[in-house]
């Protein structure tokens, strides 16, 4: 793995190059779908000639599908935007190109970023890093093992119900998902307007504080931004911190339980106040998210009509248009939420599902509310097992969804929650630690892993 | 737990998806889709009587900015670009009825 020193004060030419040449060494990987050489080697160019500064200067990174880059498609890992060539580029690229860091390419995602393992991809799967017969997690499964294989310092990808914390647990770098609100979402394709986030993979929690301290703040393409508040912070001392006991059961993995209480202790040794703590909101979380998520797919992914982009099938009339385009450009599990949306929000069951979800996340939210009056962090796994094997889930989507399990939670609510890497199982597997804190405490999350990776 | 999802149901969901499925397709939807909704259905044990929804988690309200023209990155040309068929300044597609 590599860290953003290792890029810094050196030749942005020889950095661009040498990232794809490691993105071409490790191509039977299918970390990415493409790279944008071109646009890259001149962007380094305008960097080496000292006509782009700043503190990215030189550092190439990769990009998740789903953000909207020149130089190259956006295909969101779906056959709909196969060809699609974004005509500007999400604000967020816009950020740390002006900081001089250089997108190299574009990485595999479960296709619209439905899916935990990355198998979703129109494209085909991304392997996992450590061991190739597994699935990268999802769904930014392309950025984390872009990371994890150190063909780049940083990446990024978006976060809607744990697509950036679960594949970096599964390949044992730091993922962020940021406060809702925190990052501009312009530019991105949109999957569920209310928990969608961007955020960064880094292998040290420290670069990934520069990364989100450049990506973060108001922004306004996007009104759902909050107003400026992050900022890097010192290491935290004598916090309060509560293990969450539902998500410490034998239902979990004993090789992930083990590495979560291993740096549970660690936190002890680090003089921080560690307690157990329990939520009975927690075992309806992923019923919630799996009713409101699906409710805002089948809103979001209406654009995809074969008429202004994308995708657009031969057909006789309009209406033939719209059906055969997107039977065609998207993926079983699309038009699984799609369809799953539409029950939710038809009349007849929109109280009984949606609205009892939204409900209920009232009540989670409030949950958490009651906790952060005495704790300041929540701890507990990322994921309930370390990465799976590749098509072990996938012919039942409910068990697939079970992986979503301990990440949904802080998307309800909003909370920032970050991956970070706790060593391996016994298997060689890497395992995550899930720190959760209230909102706008993103950058305490990231001082606190920071000062235990220095202590480790 | 499984809700029962008959084909017709799968017909009528695909038509406000705006979706045109295969056979196959309806065939395993149906599994699929009555799974999913057993699984969601358990929330209908939880008592939310008098407690409000949350729709967004953000606690901003209402943001405004002047009613004035700013430009976004993309011109009507490069937009115009992204129609698969386009003719006159216009998106063609094909007769509607």
């Amino acid at each position: 793995m590599t860290a953003i020193s290792d890029f810094i004060d050196s030749s942005a030419t020889d950095n661009v190059k040498k990232a794809i040449a490691a993105a071409k060494e490790n191509e039977s990987i299918h970390a990415l779908l493409s790279l944008t050489e071109e646009r890259a080697l001149e962007r380094a160019t305008l960097v080496d000639k000292g006509e782009i500064t700043g503190r990215l200067a030189g550092v190439p990174f990769v990009a998740k599908d789903n953000f909207m880059t020149l130089g190259g498609t956006t295909t969101a890992a779906s056959h709909f935007l196969e060809q699609f060539e974004a005509p500007l580029q999400a604000t967020v690229i816009e950020r740390l190109e002006a900081e001089g860091a250089i997108c190299i390419g574009k990485t595999n995602l479960d296709a619209f970023a439905h899916g935990g393992s990355t198998e979703n991809s129109a494209f085909g799967p991304t392997l996992n890093s450590a061991d190739p017969t597994r699935v990268a997690g999802g769904s930014s499964g392309g950025s984390a093992v872009a990371t994890a294989l150190g063909i780049v310092p940083f990446a990024i990808g978006t976060d809607t119900g744990g697509s950036i914390r679960q594949p970096a647990s599964f390949n044992g770098v730091v993922g962020v998902k940021p406060t809702y609100g925190t990052v501009s979402r312009y530019g991105v394709v949109a999957m569920a307007s209310s928990t969608d986030t961007i955020g960064c993979f880094a292998t040290t929690a420290h670069d990934a504080e520069l990364v989100m301290d450049i990506m973060a703040g108001r922004d306004d393409r996007d009104m759902t931004t909050l107003p400026d508040f992050f900022a890097p912070a010192e290491a935290p001392t004598a916090l309060k911190v509560g293990v969450i006991k539902e998500f410490m059961t034998d239902d979990v993995d004993a090789g992930v339980r083990q590495q979560v209480a291993t740096y549970v202790e660690s936190l002890k040794a680090a003089g921080h106040i560690v307690e157990e703590v329990s939520m009975s909101m927690l075992k309806y979380a992923l019923a919630m998210y799996y009713i409101i998520v699906p409710a805002e797919i089948s809103s979001n992914l209406s654009r995809y009509d074969g008429v202004r982009y994308g995708r657009r099938a031969e057909a006789g009339n309009l209406s033939e248009l719209y059906g055969k385009s997107r039977d065609e450009g998207f993926m079983a599990e699309n038009k699984r939420r799609i369809m799953i949306g539409s029950y939710v929000l038809s009349s007849g069951y929109f109280d009984a599902y949606y609205l009892q979800a939204q409900k209920a996340r009232t009540l989670l939210i409030n949950e958490f509310n009651e906790l952060f009056k005495t704790y300041d962090v929540l701890v507990g796994p990322v994921a309930p097992t370390p990465a799976f094997k590749l098509g072990e889930n996938t012919a039942d989507p409910v068990k697939m969804y079970l992986a979503d399990i301990m990440t949904v939670p802080a998307s309800l609510a909003g909370l920032p929650a970050i991956s970070v890497p706790a060593g391996t199982t016994d298997e060689g597997l890497p395992v995550g630690v899930q720190l959760i804190g209230q909102r706008r405490d993103d950058a305490k999350l990231l001082a606190l892993a920071a000062s235990q990776e220095e202590a480790a | 737990m499984t809700t029962a999802i008959s084909r017709d149901d799968v017909l009528h969901l695909a038509q406000l998806s705006n979706l045109q499925l295969s056979d196959d397709e309806i065939t395993a939807l149906q599994t699929d889709l009555g799974s999913i909704l057993g699984y969601v259905a358990q929330l209908s044990e939880l008592d939310t009587s008098g407690v409000e929804p949350t729709y967004q988690v953000t606690d901003l309200e209402n943001i405004w900015r002047q009613d004035e023209i700013q430009p976004h990155g993309a011109g009507r040309e490069q937009l115009l670009a992204l129609a698969p068929q386009q003719q006159d300044y216009q998106i063609k597609v094909p007769k509607v009825l």
